[in-house]
């Protein structure tokens, strides 16, 4: 039980983690104002976009939509980076795939 | 009677007189077949996201009809047969649809039966936490 609680702030904010870093605390002297230590990388949201902005059908025409969802080289993007649940990822396939027949998105970019 | 969303891209060398006699076509189509018209939409002239017969831009034309499956049949026969439409795509919308529905009158539900439920959902985890 110990170990994880440990880890936790060690892992989360290496800048000074404001409450129990007192192992990790000397190496950068202390915790004092170092109050932001989520701050060096960015903590991207974990609510699905979908399901945030209550969008039931995922149309595929929607080309601004359809288009965050996929990488620079035109690849679908997992889940795990944009936070979208597996219900709406399920239906997000489906229409980035349709919107890639009509050339709305493109199969492959960037090479 | 299903719907369906019948999209075809055009040349986008293809005069504006042109266009409009595919189009009329195709409703001829969809009426003869014994389908129903919903919504005709010239999205218009859109760049594409890569070559397609040499074009690197199409005209987008959307049909939305109600029909059976055999209209759809005969719609896309039409369309590969016409030199002029560079691609098309049909998609059966209408089971979407009444998901969607679905998930809005659940949501719906959810409003109104539960105004603000959060100190009985805050009780539920510190149970198990102490179990």
């Amino acid at each position: 039980m110990a170990t994880p609680t440990s880890s936790g702030p060690s892992g989360g904010g290496q800048g000074g983690g404001a409450g129990r870093g007192s192992d990790r605390g000397p190496r950068k002297g202390g915790a004092g104002p170092g109050g932001g230590g989520r701050k060096q990388y960015f903590r991207r949201r974990k609510v699905c976009k979908f399901c945030d902005e209550k969008i039931d059908v995922i149309d595929f025409k929607d080309v601004r939509l359809v288009s965050q969802f996929i990488s620079d080289r035109g690849k679908i993007l997992p889940r795990r980076l944009t936070g979208t649940c597996s219900p709406h990822q399920r239906l997000l396939t489906v229409a980035i795939k349709r919107a890639r027949n009509l050339a709305f998105i493109p199969f492959a970019s960037g090479f | 009677m299903r719907k369906y969303e019948l999209i075809f891209i055009v040349r986008p060398d293809v005069p504006e007189e042109e266009l409009g006699k595919i189009i009329t076509q195709m409703e001829g189509v969809v009426a003869g077949h014994g389908g129903k018209i919903e919504k005709i939409e010239k999205i218009g002239r859109r760049r594409l996201a890569y070559r397609v017969q040499r074009q690197r831009e199409g005209i987008y034309v959307l049909f939305v009809v109600e029909g059976t499956g055999d209209t759809v049949k005969e719609f896309e026969r039409r369309l590969k047969v016409n030199d002029l439409v560079m691609k098309y795509l049909s998609v059966r919308v209408d089971e979407e649809l009444k998901r969607a529905e679905k998930a809005k009158a659940w949501r719906a539900e959810q409003a109104t039966r539960k105004p603000r439920p959060r100190p009985s959902s805050g009780e539920a985890p510190a149970i198990e936490v102490a179990t």
